[in-house]
């Protein structure tokens, strides 16, 4: 009755929908599903910084929402106004800051960080107020699940689940083999 | 325990004074996840994530029901403290009898393994899995074997 299964990968292929950075045609990509208010990806946050160092532009990285909001009660929020911050171009220096800021993230704090970082707040906090972004969290978080993610953080390496450490070390040698 | 073969019945407390049956769901599907233990140190832990999917399964009208040897007591503490809405399944007394039954007992450890079942209306096991050790199956294989279902039927 022990059934092998095939490696889990992504469900959804990283397309032009996605939050990115590196170039689209580099060499190795990096999807992480995370969570604003996942410890584990806490750590990850600085260690997934000095990857991309390391690697320069040979590598693309992406990040995907993983709310697990029934544990952490403020990240799916948190990962809308992630979204909120996108519409307004300014996706990554809010996902970094929601990182930096894992600590305070009531509404309130997510507003005042819009504000910070020179977004139209109004906007920010109409929109989150609406949950304008709430499916598109959603579906991240269902393509995740499609693909086998088991918790936060997990990591893709082209397309295919990687289950080892995610520490800077063997995930950089992970990258550089794959 | 292959597909094709009826799942064994069992009873088992969910609480101090309530006990849940196999045979109770006959007409919906049913998925069941042993588990090793409540308490794993990690955020997404397994029944963390199902916790999150319930609607998934739901959709399919599937019922979840999570089971270790951890005694009626752990699992109430661990249900109020991950805020579970699925009943946990105290397979406790005698010790990991009904995991016996299912194929996934691991005698060294005195737990289960991470195993799941999909079980059809019918009570007939539709798939199953059995996770390496330490590796959270997720629940992707789990949606899609509630879609296979559906598809066998109509």
């Amino acid at each position: 009755m022990r059934k092998k299964r095939d490696a889990a990968v992504l469900a959804v292929p990283v397309g032009d929908d996605d939050h990115s950075q590196g170039p689209a045609d580099a060499a190795v990509t990096l999807v992480e599903y995370g969570d604003f208010e996942c410890p584990h990806c806490r750590r990850a946050y600085p260690i997934v910084k000095e990857v991309q160092r390391r690697l320069g532009p040979r590598l693309r990285f992406v990040f995907r929402h993983f709310p697990l909001k029934e544990v952490h009660v403020h990240a799916e929020h948190a990962a809308e106004v992630a979204e909120a911050a996108g519409a307004q171009g300014k996706f990554w220096v809010m996902h970094d800051r929601l990182f930096e800021r894992q600590f305070a993230l009531e509404d309130d704090n997510l507003i005042e960080y819009a504000a910070e970082l020179g977004l139209d707040a109004a906007r920010v906090a109409r929109e989150l107020a609406a949950h304008i972004y709430k499916a598109q969290v959603r579906d991240d978080f269902m393509s995740g699940v499609r693909s086998g993610v088991n918790g936060t953080p997990t990591f893709f390496i082209n397309g295919v689940r990687y289950d080892a450490s995610w520490d800077a070390d063997p995930l950089v040698a992970a990258l550089e083999a794959a | 325990m292959s597909p094709g073969i009826p799942a064994p019945d069992f009873t088992l407390h969910s609480t101090p004074d309530q006990t849940v049956s196999l045979r109770d769901f006959r007409g919906r599907p049913v998925i069941l996840a042993f588990y090793p233990a409540d308490w794993s140190p990690v955020c997404g832990d397994q029944m963390a994530l199902y916790n999150e999917i319930l609607s998934e399964f739901q959709r399919y009208d599937a019922e979840l029901l999570g089971i270790s040897v951890d005694g009626v007591w752990s699992h109430l503490a661990f249900t109020e403290q991950r805020k579970l809405h699925f009943p946990l399944l105290a397979d406790f007394e005698p010790k990991g009898a009904v995991a016996r039954r299912y194929g996934v007992y691991r005698d060294g450890e005195g737990t289960t393994e991470r195993a799941l079942f999909v079980i059809d209306g019918d009570g007939i096991v539709q798939w199953s899995y059995v996770s390496p050790i330490g590796v959270n199956p997720g629940a992707d294989g789990i949606l899609r074997a509630l879609e296979g279902l559906g598809k066998g039927k109509r």
